[in-house]
């Protein structure tokens, strides 16, 4: 591993001058379980590293006007557990409880999993569906970032090199729409996901009255699959409707082969898992 | 690597004892325990947050010494296996893992001493399925697990 110097700045305002002075030489730490991996191949060099365990801000968990706030440095453990996120967005909190293993969720932060962007982690797709947005802040002020616009490429997002994600907004998941998130996993059950899909979804009378699907770990980003979503909007709500919808699924996706599946193994799992996930928040059974 | 690396003083408290020691800041957690400190209960498997074998108890929470700086946990609370026994009489996890076969070449067991320790001093009556949810991230290549969950049950009887 690369030599660095380490600090630990007590204040969100103490790491963002540190970041500033240091321009592009340092790196931000929170949990460290993913920089930490990259650290010990190399992968990242920084001659600094700051790490944000000392700063008390950004560890708060509330709603208020009907959008769950959460600090850039809560855990992913506390996400997983809490009664205000599990009322607010049981989606969400579920996702959260799904990542890795309690030891990891223990140490993982809300913003550095943000931060960190790997297309297959669990959050990302029940994030795209809820309308999530990122705050973001620098020496020179904050800005928000539609969570839409946040995942841009494998591992890259749209924050910029001297700033740091304080809070996470998610607007309060309707409480009428039934929600699922499911993974295929087929070697063990901390591992990434061959496939991932969260949804939401609601039907009237037989119909589709909205639905919503997301899917992780089979393209460079997370997914929305939004025209999809459009296509259902007052569709009956049979199997074979479903069924025949979600082929849509295979051109949106773009995976890679690796030894959680085939390139085209994960497309054609795409389709079967977006299918069951909508099966599931619209009540059809096979 | 340069030739004189950055250093920095770590204080911290190990199982109740206070330890310092000026270490390079690129030192893991699980190297200042066993090289730095001499406790070498705590074993390194797969350097990567996955196997669990490596798992001690950071200011309350468990977590991986291997994803840890050993510089970070300056002023913190560390605990691992060596503070589980209270002097020669076992702790009732440990005994448990005897007494049920919870064990064979020994290699994960003090992660797994102190991943289900964590667990009954959390949730002292799990269910068999919440002690799966809880030690799968401790892999264990001897036993079949089998045994690992018949020494928590056993465990949380005499706890």
């Amino acid at each position: 591993m690369n030599d660095f110097s380490f600090h630990a700045p007590e204040s969100l305002k103490e790491a963002l001058e540190l970041l500033s002075n240091y321009d592009g030489d340092a790196r931000v730490m929170s949990g460290g379980t993913a920089l930490m991996l990259l650290l010990k191949q190399s992968l990242v060099n920084p001659d600094h590293l700051i790490s944000l365990h000392r700063v008390a801000e950004a560890r708060a968990i509330q709603v208020t006007d009907g959008v769950l706030r959460v600090g850039g440095l809560v855990t992913q453990r506390e996400m997983e557990l809490s009664p205000v996120v599990r009322e607010a967005t049981p989606l969400l909190a579920n996702a959260y409880s799904r990542v890795a293993t309690v030891r990891i969720r223990n140490a993982a932060t809300v913003g550095g999993g943000l931060a960190q962007a790997d297309p297959a982690m669990d959050p990302p797709p029940s994030l795209l569906i809820l309308n999530a947005s990122v705050k973001v802040m620098s020496a020179s002020g904050e800005r928000v970032i539609p969570i839409a616009d946040w995942y841009s490429d494998y591992y890259e997002t749209t924050i910029n090199e001297d700033e740091i994600v304080t809070e996470l907004l998610v607007p309060v998941q309707p409480t009428d729409m039934a929600w699922t998130y499911i993974k295929y996993l087929p070697r063990t059950e901390d591992d990434y996901a061959t496939v991932s899909v969260a949804a939401l979804g609601k039907a009237v009378n037989g119909k589709v009255s909205e639905v919503r699907i997301g899917l992780g770990a089979v393209s460079s980003t997370a997914l929305r699959a939004s025209d999809l979503e459009a296509a259902l909007q007052g569709a009956d709500a049979t199997f074979n409707v479903l069924k025949e919808a979600s082929q849509a699924i295979a051109d949106i996706v773009d995976p890679t082969s690796d030894p959680r599946g085939s390139a085209d193994y994960k497309r054609d799992m795409s389709v079967v898992f977006a299918r069951r996930a909508l099966q599931q928040v619209l009540g059809v059974k096979d | 690597m340069t030739s004189t690396p950055i250093k920095q003083s770590v204080h911290v408290i190990v199982n109740g004892k206070p330890y310092s020691a000026e270490v390079p800041t690129y030192r893991t957690l699980v190297d200042f325990l066993r090289y730095d400190l001499g406790l070498t209960g705590t074993k390194e498997t797969c350097s990567v947050g996955v196997c669990g074998a490596c798992t001690v108890v950071l200011d309350g929470k468990m977590v991986s010494s291997c994803l840890t700086f050993a510089v970070r946990v300056d002023g913190s609370e560390i605990g691992t296996i060596e503070g589980v026994a209270n002097g020669a009489e076992l702790h009732p996890v440990q005994q448990a893992f005897i007494d049920n076969g919870g064990f064979q070449c020994g290699a994960c067991t003090p992660g797994q001493i102190m991943a289900a320790k964590t667990l009954l001093e959390e949730n002292p009556h799990p269910t068999e399925g919440e002690i799966k949810a809880f030690m799968m991230g401790n892999l264990c290549r001897c036993t079949g697990y089998y045994q690992i969950i018949d020494s928590i049950k056993a465990a949380a009887e005499q706890m």
